[in-house]
């Protein structure tokens, strides 16, 4: 047992940069996928519609460390060479791609039924509708649950410690054992996540509560 | 490649899958239990409480939602022995989990509070209530009706996050997993199984909460 030393605290709070580069890989990795997911979700194509609702189903319906888990071992057994950091990156990504689908999908279908009719009636194709019509809208409305959902993100990184990838939290456990000093080690991991997620709480439930203003919906008190 | 799965070795684990499905199901239940209590009192205090209580109650709230639950968990599992507390895996892990949705429910509950209108409230004093009958019965259950729905979807959260209270050993059905893939060395398989018994207890809970609701809230319809 040692003292807790500024070259800890150093170590520790470089680990972040792990901890971002994860979340930032997982958020535009799941962004391209579960983009793919929230078009076959509203797509006019049955089996589109049910494997992407099956995809959801999945990945909101078990827990992460069970999705890491099984990137873990499942894709060593499928003959790929895995790291933590293979194993976290792959099934952050589906995770985020699952919960932005989603998301994403919710948006889209709160248009009113009129825009697509409108934009048919002007004979604009599928894509077109959806890039000049449809999506322009429907960012509006997806960005404050989006934002609310990176901050979730960030926070579930924490997780890839279990599976021995280095990152914040797993560098305050390293830290920890040698030193003991739970308070303190925890402590400042805990207030390094808070650092980066309380400012994009705040932001989207600023927008939130001001896109509620420009629809006319009540406000619950801030 | 050249892989042979092998699932037989599962039926020698029955016994340990379903303690960990107990453990699992204690632990998120109890947690809620004492989540909702606290997000009721948080709520009201945040609401009707003077500005100190007021914003003590908001402080708890955004460190709770802007930490992650595994480093709140090792707070309590290895902080709580230093200050004389020694509890065993599976209380630190309810008492993390309580602290971490407590902090949710609050939020849930608050919003349940301020969408009441306020002329039911005066319609409640016109009648003679009392200040308790009028936040029981004429704002809290009303509210607590509004917001089922956040509230059961935030028991099945709950029920997965728990998986992570494995890491501090308490006894779950991930722990059990763990503990079956260490002695068997199946362990792609033994993940793939527990995998799917979390998702088929989100889907019994999905549909056990609609037939709740529907009688619990028969007078509404």
């Amino acid at each position: 047992m040692r003292t807790l030393v500024a070259h800890d605290v150093a170590f520790i709070l470089l680990a972040v940069r792990w901890t971002l580069l994860l979340s930032a890989f997982a958020f535009i990795g799941g962004g391209v996928v579960g983009s793919a997911v929230a078009l076959a979700r509203t797509s006019n194509v049955r089996f589109l519609r049910k494997a992407s609702s099956a995809f959801i189903v999945f990945f909101q319906g078990t827990p992460l460390l069970m999705q890491l888990f099984l990137a873990f071992f499942g894709l060593a057994i499928f003959g790929f060479e895995v790291s933590a950091s293979v194993a976290a990156a792959v099934a952050l990504t589906l995770n985020t791609a699952a919960f932005l689908g989603e998301i994403w999908r919710g948006s889209i279908e709160s248009l009113p039924k009129g825009q697509w009719e409108a934009a048919r009636t002007l004979g604009l194709g599928y894509v077109t509708t959806m890039r000049r019509v449809i999506v322009p809208q429907a960012m509006h409305i997806a960005l404050p649950p989006t934002i609310g959902f990176l901050v979730q993100l960030i926070k579930g990184t924490s997780l890839v410690s279990i599976i021995g990838f280095v990152e914040l939290t797993r560098a305050g456990q390293i830290i920890n054992n040698a030193t003991f000093e739970p308070f303190k080690v925890f402590g400042i991991v805990a207030i390094t996540y808070f650092v980066l997620c309380w400012p994009l709480s705040y932001w989207g439930a600023r927008m939130e509560k001001g896109l509620a203003v420009s629809m006319g919906r009540p406000v619950a008190g801030m | 490649m050249g892989y042979e799965f092998d699932f037989s070795f599962l039926w020698n684990y029955g016994p340990l899958i379903v303690e960990g499905l107990l453990g699992t199901l204690i632990i998120s239940t109890v947690a809620t239990a004492i989540g909702m209590v606290i997000g009721v009192g948080g709520a009201a205090m945040r609401l009707y409480a003077g500005h100190f209580l007021s914003s003590l109650v908001g402080f708890y709230v955004e460190i709770v939602r802007n930490t992650p639950f595994l480093v709140q968990l090792f707070l309590f599992y290895f902080g709580l022995p230093l200050v004389g507390l020694r509890l065993d895996a599976n209380t630190s892990a309810v008492v993390a989990m309580a602290f971490n949705v407590g902090a949710y429910s609050i939020e849930i509950i608050r919003a349940g509070l301020v969408s009441i209108p306020q002329g039911q409230i005066e319609a409640g004093a016109a009648l003679g209530l009392s200040g308790y009958q009028i936040f029981r019965d004429v704002m809290l259950l009303p509210a607590l009706r509004g917001v089922y729905p956040s509230l059961t979807s935030q028991f099945i959260l709950v029920m997965l996050t728990s998986s992570v209270v494995s890491v501090v050993s308490a006894t779950d059905l991930t722990a059990a997993a763990n503990d079956i893939a260490s002695l068997t060395f199946h362990s792609f398989e033994i993940y793939v199984v527990i995998t799917l018994i979390y998702l088929l207890m989100t889907m019994v809970f999905v549909l056990l909460f609609d037939v709740i609701e529907r009688h619990l809230f028969r007078f509404a319809h």
